[in-house]
């Protein structure tokens, strides 16, 4: 339980760092708010042009949208000290996080935290709402816990690919730009429903890295498209949750491996 | 050959009366050289742009394969638009920048920059193009080749005939040198702010979303084809790729470049008149 207080420690102190500089703040989290509002933009006029994409109408597209935005803004500003990682590493930092009696993953968690996404969070949430009110679904209970489920599952695949590209840098030492596939690509991706891509995506982002676990086997629940046994849909998100376990496995390797680089 | 001795050497004339060309392009040739040493970078960039490119025509291909009424861009054009996008990325996107210079201005090395013998103006202008081109170089060369042997529709398709490839070229050319520009202006800013955050978010936003990075010029809906055809920046990218494909036929490609001209003219003038403004207000504070 330590860990979860040393955790909102650390994100307390960094809050008030941050707002020392008000204006900065405010700034650059209204600019994340408009990044993400220029894509959903060009996914409305694309929508406006070709009327839907294979069958999916431009709300349930933007439900794909929003839920992913949200996660990905959650992830960012909670696992920014995982994304990064790398500089943690160059500096020679890292050597002072493992003398400290304390877990490594809290600490390389509660390096950094990038408050200023609550911009783009606001922009997901935003859209979420419009979409909700547009959306002709008959809500229950079930289908509430669901999107909620996929915002969550969308954090933790976030942060589970994060905190991978991280351990490579126990080897690269520098960041790889390769990360960005699964990160910034992976996100893009996700915004719309997966069944839209070439087969083989599909299934490399269900089955390898389970977005299609945080957006498109769920959000088939939530439109009542489900094709068999509708809890397995329900349920789905779990699996992205789960995601997270062999990440945390393969940075428990890394550590081990760590050489310092002296600096 | 005549050998000076340090001491009875005359003063230099202020080289920006001699050959500031020369200063420029070897300014020009040691970015170039630095940007080249990044080969590893270069290989996982061009991995991640194949990717991204892939995306985009996967994207474009389910859209176009229901659509009811004919697309203003065949799906084969539209490919290449966005092939051509992510091969020459580093000449066209905003958010590419040159940190080393906003920490010139922000720590007051600036200073340095000032007592150089040519003007701050073409001495960074030089800087910014070389780095974009030496980036571009390394990467559009194998990322296309790549591309070109795609199966079709996912291939970039070849130009239409030679004239209209040279044209694509002069366009490309100067919509660099226009996009440059723009970026100046960005600089400029941060003289003021001392932050490039707000300037480059702001330009980075709407400049990707007029340039027709997040969705291409020409599937926008009229009304916003128009504020895009107003502003500079469709005429660095979208303008050029348009050629390319021969969705912009020869004599209107001719009068874009005209068009193209007079944007570098005026922002070149812009921005010298806000760098001028800018250096003589400079305080630098010891340190």
């Amino acid at each position: 339980m330590s860990g979860f207080r040393l955790y909102f420690k650390y994100m307390q102190m960094l809050f008030k760092a941050e707002m020392q500089y008000r204006t900065s703040f405010w700034l650059l989290s209204v600019g994340q708010f408009f990044v993400p509002f220029a894509v959903f933009a060009g996914l409305y006029f694309l929508f406006e042009r070709f009327g839907q994409l294979r069958g999916w109408s431009f709300y349930e597209t933007a439900l794909c949208f929003a839920v992913i935005q949200m996660a990905f803004a959650l992830s960012e500003c909670f696992a920014r000290g995982f994304d990064s990682f790398s500089s943690l590493i160059v500096n020679g930092d890292f050597d002072r996080l493992l003398v400290r009696p304390r877990s490594t993953f809290v600490q390389v968690l509660g390096s950094q935290f990038e408050f200023t996404r609550v911009g783009r969070l606001v922009q997901g949430a935003v859209v979420l709402g419009w979409v909700l009110a547009r959306l002709p679904v008959a809500w229950d209970v079930g289908k509430m816990v669901t999107l909620a489920l996929m915002i969550v599952s969308g954090v933790f695949i976030f942060t589970g690919i994060f905190i991978l590209a991280a351990t490579l840098c126990f080897w690269t030492v520098q960041g790889l730009e390769l990360a960005n596939i699964f990160t910034d690509g992976g996100r893009e991706m996700a915004q719309f429903p997966l069944d839209i891509y070439k087969k083989w995506v599909t299934r490399f982002f269900t089955f390898v890295i389970p977005f299609g676990c945080a957006n498109y086997l769920p959000l088939l629940y939530i439109l009542d498209r489900t094709d068999g046994p509708a809890a397995l849909y329900m349920l789905s998100p779990l699996a992205g949750i789960a995601f997270l376990f062999p990440c945390l496995l393969v940075w428990r390797i890394g550590v081990r491996h760590y050489r310092s680089t002296g600096s | 050959m005549k050998t000076r001795l340090a001491g009875t050497r005359p003063m230099p004339a202020p080289a920006r009366a001699v050959r500031p060309l020369r200063a420029y392009a070897s300014v020009w040739k040691l970015r170039m050289l630095q940007g080249l040493q990044y080969r590893a970078a270069a290989l996982a960039g061009m991995a991640t742009q194949l990717f991204w490119g892939f995306m985009f025509v996967m994207i474009y291909d389910a859209f176009y394969s229901h659509a009811t009424v004919a697309p203003p861009m065949s799906l084969r054009e539209l490919v290449s638009y966005v092939w051509l996008q992510q091969a020459f990325l580093a000449l066209i996107m905003l958010w590419f920048r040159d940190n080393e210079l906003f920490r010139l201005i922000t720590t007051g090395n600036i200073a340095y920059e000032l007592c150089r013998p040519c003007g701050i103006y073409g001495f960074w202008y030089a800087k910014l193009l070389a780095m974009r081109l030496s980036v571009a170089l390394l990467r559009c060369f194998p990322l296309l080749l790549v591309v070109v042997f795609l199966p079709q529709p996912y291939g970039l398709m070849p130009p239409p005939d030679a004239a209209q490839f040279l044209l694509f070229l002069a366009a490309l050319l100067l919509g660099l040198l226009v996009l440059v520009a723009i970026s100046m202006l960005i600089y400029a800013s941060v003289f003021i702010t001392m932050s490039p955050a707000g300037s480059l978010l702001l330009f980075g936003v709407s400049g990707e979303f007029f340039m027709g990075a997040i969705i291409p010029v020409p599937l926008m809906p009229e009304w916003l084809q128009r504020v895009a055809n107003a502003l500079p920046f469709r005429w660095c990218a979208d303008f050029p790729f348009r050629v390319y494909s021969g969705h912009v036929s020869a004599e209107e490609a001719l009068a874009g470049l005209l068009v193209q001209a007079f944007w570098l003219a005026v922002l070149v003038a812009l921005g010298k008149r806000a760098f001028d403004r800018a250096l003589a207000r400079v305080t630098v504070q010891g340190g």
